[in-house]
């Protein structure tokens, strides 16, 4: 049965929508603000722009390929690190940690969210560079002659980068992947160990169950990554480079439009720069869309309960 | 043969556990180690003078980031000030017309806008703001800070108004109330301690933004409560500081981030207690 609504009912939803709406508003309008501030340099150098990589703001040359490249490279070292640790801490905390154990160990490893990108990019330049050359220097001279080695022992460079951002998204990942493995019904477990499975078999069996929703889980982790700005800034090095080198001085997207906006003084390299920003804001919408359908996917019929949302650092992982 | 088999099965098993637990204390290595520097670095200079003086030139020593901590404090207020009527309101219309269009839409949008990376945001504020200004300001900083604010607490909202019982809501359909009244004057009161508390969080979270605030509020050494003036801020001060190569200034910069991250330690544990005791009333009811 339907029920009519009062007129103040009626007047009440339209208010409250009005002010929802407001937040499609915003969504659509980066995306177009971000489009007619970069005008000019879509005009001038079209899609060339990302395929060449002179980046000179004097000449008025601007190819943005080396920050694609080094935000993607950052960011797919760093899964390579965060991903696997991650599904082990979600592994650890869903399916064998003690339960007196486990609220404050959620609590901590999910600490690692919030804290503040700058106050990660201090402790990378003070602490994690410096030993990151240590390590550097340690590599023997015969490895050098790969590109993955090669380039002298700085510390600053995609290394550095790409550990700080791992350890900067794993909390992300693996608040995720607890929330995929806890929609895994127990029956799949039962089942395996009905089966007579070890218990690292009957975990595998869940982790495939979930399979969907934890490829969603690193996605996420990888969205994040590609927006990284100031802790990647601060240890990555800044030099325009297409390298494999895990030791090379590199620049991301993001890093790039905070170290210049501010020095942009012709209208082409601002437009450059916020170009940039529509491509970042564009591929993380893509990334972060299909891996919110991945995990929809997994956990839409546990509906998942406010209580996890409430935790601070989900709280956090919104941004 | 057989035995050999299951000895293997049980050993990776045990081999399998074993890391799963080794990766949690890989993970809590980073974490000590960062708080163990801040707070180290952090507290040698830390002292009175840097919560009430203002910086010093290169040389001088001493000195504190006064005008820094209150250019946050204003660039989270104003941002508070815009983002808690929208976020709230449209958690809100999320939770009391969950199967509508426009909740569905508002509820992608917010989850859209909460993975867009808070540079970008800063370049978003920049065009709407700095550009047709012509000048950096805290209003800029802030709309870059309040955007970030109004899906966090949209969606925590949401989700704690789906939390209030519906014989709450009921009761006062059944009183006669219309749907607004009931929800302003029974359901939202009844979420308002948690919805508060996602608000602190949320606050906690942009005080610690420096990329959105760099080329919108910009910086300023000298003191400013005007809104439409650039602003300091403790964030991008500590940035400015631990990119300089003065062994003064990175103290400084040291005891920046030990304000910051105590700020946010706080916050994470007194919202970490509110949300146990909600927990409790409304498994209870």
């Amino acid at each position: 049965m339907k029920v009519t609504r009062s007129g103040g009912d009626a007047g009440f939803r339209i208010f409250i929508g009005a002010f929802a709406a407001l937040v499609l508003v915003v969504v659509s309008a980066i995306g177009v603000e971000l489009y007619l501030e970069s005008t000019l340099s879509i005009q001038k150098f079209g899609f060339m722009f990302w395929l060449t990589d002179i980046w000179d703001p004097v000449a008025g040359q601007f190819g943005a390929k080396p920050f694609i490249w080094g935000t993607l490279y950052s960011s797919i070292l760093a899964l390579l690190i965060a991903a696997p640790i991650s599904l082990g801490i979600a592994t650890y905390l869903s399916e064998l940690c003690p339960p007196s154990l486990r609220q404050p160990l959620i609590f901590l490893t999910e600490l690692l969210a919030a804290i503040p990108s700058i106050v990660y990019g201090l402790w990378g330049v003070f602490v994690l560079v410096p030993l990151v050359r240590q390590l550097e220097m340690k590599v023997p001279e015969s490895w050098r002659q790969f590109p993955l080695f090669a380039g002298p022992p700085l510390g600053l460079g995609m290394l550095s980068a790409a550990l700080i951002l791992a350890i900067m998204v794993t909390p992300f990942i693996s608040s995720l992947a607890r929330e995929v493995l806890k929609a895994v019904p127990r029956t799949q477990r039962e089942g395996a160990y009905a089966l007579g499975a070890t218990q690292w078999e009957a975990i595998r069996v869940a982790l495939s169950y979930g399979r969907t929703g934890i490829i969603g889980a690193i996605m996420l982790g990888f969205g994040r990554a590609l927006g990284e700005t100031m802790a990647v800034t601060m240890v990555i090095g800044n030099s325009p480079a297409v390298s494999w080198s895990l030791f090379a001085p590199q620049y991301t997207m993001a890093a790039v439009i905070a170290n210049e906006f501010t020095e942009a003084s012709d209208e082409l390299h601002l437009h450059a720069l916020i170009e940039i920003a529509l491509v970042l804001f564009i591929i993380t919408l893509v990334v972060n869309g299909l891996s919110r359908l991945l995990i929809w996917s997994m956990t839409k019929h546990t509906a998942s309960k406010a209580r996890t949302k409430l935790e601070p650092a989900n709280i956090g992982s919104a941004a | 043969m057989n035995g050999h088999r299951t000895w293997r099965r049980r050993a990776t098993s045990r081999i399998a556990v074993a890391l799963c637990a080794l990766s949690v204390l890989v993970a809590l290595i980073p974490l000590a180690a960062i708080l163990f520097f801040v707070v180290s670095q952090g507290i040698q200079a830390l002292n009175w003078d840097f919560f009430t003086k203002m910086p010093v030139p290169v040389g001088e020593t001493g000195g504190g980031m006064a005008n820094a901590i209150v250019g946050t404090l204003m660039l989270s207020a104003l941002a508070a000030v815009m983002a808690v009527p929208v976020g709230i309101l449209s958690g809100i219309y999320m939770s009391e017309y969950a199967g509508t269009r426009l909740a569905s839409a508002v509820r992608f949008a917010a989850d859209t806008l909460n993975g867009v990376p808070s540079i970008v945001i800063g370049v978003f504020a920049y065009s709407i703001v700095v550009l047709p200004f012509k000048h950096f300001s805290m209003i800029a900083g802030s709309v870059a800070l309040g955007t970030m604010m109004i899906p966090i607490i949209a969606r925590n909202t949401e989700e704690l108004l789906r939390l209030v019982p519906h014989t709450l809501r009921e009761g006062a359909l059944a009183l006669g109330a219309t749907r607004g009244r009931a929800v302003m004057t029974v359901v939202l009161p009844a979420a308002l301690p948690g919805i508060i508390t996602g608000v602190v969080l949320a606050l906690a979270r942009i005080a610690g933004e420096t990329a959105p605030l760099l080329f919108t509020s910009f910086n300023n050494r000298f003191w400013n409560l005007d809104p439409t003036k650039t602003t300091a801020s403790l964030t991008v001060q500590i940035f400015t500081y631990a990119s300089s190569p003065y062994e003064d200034w990175h103290r400084q910069a040291w005891a920046g981030a030990l304000v910051l991250v105590t700020i946010v330690l706080v916050c994470s544990l007194l919202a970490r207690f509110a949300t146990r005791r909600l927990e409790k009333m409304s498994l209870g009811s």
